[in-house]
């Protein structure tokens, strides 16, 4: 009994050790370590989106290193410490400590709405700057933290991009599913809000969660009430099987959502039941945006598939680095004031932040599914138009 | 009343999942006093199967009808869940037979990880769909739609319900099964073989998971590593619903909870005038548990049990 309690202690203290040198890779004698975090859902029904986030910053890094930048008079090596925060509020606060004690410079992250919201008061609480490249509820920005800035247009733009496309299409009776997110609420209130004071009636409100895909008793009663157009606030994991549950339930109505929908996994997903659905993305189609294509070319190269957020996890990477070569310093401290006056042009467009850290003048573009792909149908909002 | 109709056909459907699922948890439970948290795990594994075997005869373009592709993918998945199912209960749960209740039950919990972090390994962590190979036919009875699809759940549910009936009473393979339930000792001592009628008892339950793994993925049309846990978690709760260790129970349990769930989501926000919306489906189904347990507390069917040595 003590021989197999001593070696099991031993095994523990092993694995324990072999757990701890993790992700270190190697920098040249002379050149100093900056570290920047990413947290993202690597594991569950949202990691195909949470590999963008993490893919982004990597190419961005390895771009970085090979171009060598000298900040404050040392070569400086970039290192990506990727943590997986499972889209899951709880698990994103002990990710974004783990983050902040393990030094890093920059966060990227989070991806969702409702685990951006824990991490940004701990960053915020250590000072660390954090861009979000695809965080959209609109009052995370409103909270007073100095160090959170986001890559895209809010929820509230996006909102009101999506319900102005909604009441200028005809729809009058219009009825609204969320998953309760802090995304998929926040985006459906606000769409709620712009068509109801445009005229439209919303002729039901429903709610699932985000692992729901039995979606038939809600979409029946919303069936009688024989809506035009039916609005999903939330992810393409459970607007897939939505989708294709609306077609054999013969709910002819239009599906419309917002950003969680608009990906390549819906497009699988969905199959051929999806061909119309119409969503939404912040920012320019890839296409418009001023290095979309060749960006697509160079990330699909090694990484694959292309799903939405990654040129803009890659921008958020790059513009920290700019903030830091501004002001000559990696410390947070230092390079944050640069980092909130920063001007520049990223693969995704323009990049500027406002007094609250949103975005100035971010664009929302509106994509229809057709034949399987995303095809461009409006963009609100470009640069150069007021908000 | 449409909307109804389509409510209840929509809960019947989803029912008759249930029932098959639960089917498993009842008679481990009936045999082994044991609930085998691992067998939401094995319906994932047999519908990842089916749908590897699904995925790849679509993918090699022969032209082969729909009906014989998910019948291969059917062939592929019984018996290897079967043999899941086996050596589950040889691994882990046979070297426990005489160990505390407690021990098989975090092992069971325990199994169960294992088995999701295999099917993560092996199969990713996306969600697989499922091809676009069943008729997209439907029937209209007024305004309620069915599928060709539901009418096939439904169908090959009561046939696989009723096919287990007769062999529970009709054969003698049945008759070592009540024996063993009733009394495991005393059946020994009569020569009923218990590991034979103890692996039978989990590899039945296995192939009708196996089953309701490919209707579950045909009919939402994906699966994942992790559907197993919920699906299970929800047939454990109808088999208590209708009276664990009991197979009618069971079958009546999984039905109801289909329905209970469908017309809760579909009703709850006018019931309680929008106070309470259609994300709380589940809870209104626990909810529903717990009323029929506090009046009931060896479920519907179930008998009062006497006390166990």
């Amino acid at each position: 009994m003590n021989f197999i309690r001593w070696y099991g202690i031993v095994l523990a203290a092993a694995l324990a050790l072999a757990g701890c040198n993790k992700g270190t890779e190697s920098a040249g004698a002379s050149e100093t370590v900056v570290k920047i975090g990413s947290a993202a859902p690597l594991t569950g029904p949202q990691s195909h989106l949470g590999q963008d986030n993490e893919n982004g910053p990597r190419l961005a890094i390895d771009e970085l290193n090979a171009q060598g930048l000298v900040i404050g008079g040392k070569k400086i090596h970039f290192e990506l410490v990727s943590e997986d925060d499972q889209a899951d509020p709880k698990t994103a606060a002990i990710v974004a400590q783990k983050l902040v004690d393990e030094g890093v410079a920059g966060v990227v992250g989070h991806l969702n709405s409702g685990t951006t919201r824990p991490g940004a008061k701990i960053y915020s609480d250590a000072g660390i700057p954090e861009i979000t490249p695809s965080a959209t509820a609109t009052d995370l920005t409103h909270q007073g933290y100095k160090t959170l800035f986001r890559m895209l247009a809010n929820d509230s733009r996006q909102g009101t991009a999506l319900g102005q496309f909604a009441l200028k299409s005809g729809a009058k009776r219009i009825a609204i599913i969320d998953d309760r997110t802090a995304y998929g609420q926040g985006l459906a209130d606000q769409f709620a809000q712009v068509v109801t004071a445009g005229g439209a009636t919303v002729v039901d409100r429903e709610y699932v969660d985000d692992k729901k895909t039995e979606f038939r008793a809600v979409l029946t009663t919303i069936k009688g009430h024989d809506p035009d157009l039916v609005f999903y606030g939330g992810m393409d994991t459970q607007a897939g099987p939505m989708v294709r549950q609306m077609k054999t339930l013969g709910l002819k109505a239009q599906l419309l959502a917002g950003d969680g929908v608009r990906s390549e996994e819906f497009l699988k997903l969905a199959g051929a039941a999806g061909d119309g659905v119409i969503a939404s993305t912040p920012g320019l189609p890839l296409d418009q945006m001023p290095d979309g294509p060749g960006f697509k070319q160079r990330f699909e190269a090694k990484y694959g598939t292309l799903q939405v957020y990654a040129p803009f996890a890659y921008d958020a990477v790059m513009t920290l680095a700019a903030a830091m070569k501004q002001a000559d310093s990696t410390e947070p401290s230092q390079y944050l004031p640069a980092l909130a006056r920063i001007k520049r042009e990223g693969v995704t467009g323009p990049i500027e932040f406002d007094a609250n850290g949103d975005l100035k003048n971010g664009a929302v573009t509106i994509y229809q599914d057709k034949d399987g792909r995303w095809q461009t149908l409006e963009v609100f909002g470009a640069a150069g138009a007021g908000r | 009343m449409d909307i109804l109709l389509q409510q209840i056909v929509n809960g019947l459907v989803a029912g008759s999942i249930y029932a098959l699922v639960a089917l498993g948890y009842t008679m481990v439970y009936g045999i082994l006093g044991l609930i085998n948290f691992a067998h939401g795990e094995v319906v994932m594994f047999g519908a990842m199967i089916a749908l590897a075997v699904i995925q790849a005869l679509v993918g090699t373009g022969i032209a082969l009808p729909p009906a014989v592709i998910i019948g291969l993918g059917l062939l592929a998945a019984i018996p290897s869940c079967m043999l899941l199912g086996f050596a589950i209960e040889r691994i882990a749960y046979r070297p426990l037979r005489h160990a505390p209740r407690l021990a098989p039950l975090i092992t069971a919990i325990g199994m169960s990880i294992v088995l999701q972090n295999v099917a993560m390994i092996i199969w990713g962590r996306r969600y697989i769909t499922f091809p676009a190979l069943l008729p997209p036919g439907l029937h209209q009875f007024g305004s309620v739609v069915v599928t060709d699809l539901q009418i096939f759940i439904v169908l090959l549910a009561l046939l696989l319900m009723a096919g287990l009936e007769w062999l529970v009473q009709r054969t003698s393979l049945g008759r070592a099964m009540r024996a063993t339930s009733q009394n495991r000792e005393i059946a020994g001592l009569m020569g009923i073989n218990i590991n034979t009628v103890i692996s039978a008892t989990f590899i039945i339950g296995s192939a009708l998971a196996a089953v309701a793994g490919v209707m579950v993925s045909a009919y939402y049309g994906i699966a994942h590593y992790y559907m197993g846990f919920m699906l299970g978690l929800k047939a454990f709760t109808a088999a208590v619903l209708g009276g664990i260790g009991n197979l009618r129970g069971a079958m009546l349990g999984g039905v109801l909870l289909g329905l209970i769930e469908s017309l809760g989501a579909g009703y709850i926000g006018d019931l309680t005038g929008g106070v309470f919306g259609s994300n709380y489906q589940d809870v209104f189904a626990f909810f529903v548990l717990i009323l029929v347990l506090v009046f009931r507390p060896s479920g519907l069917l179930g008998e009062r049990l006497a006390d166990r040595a």
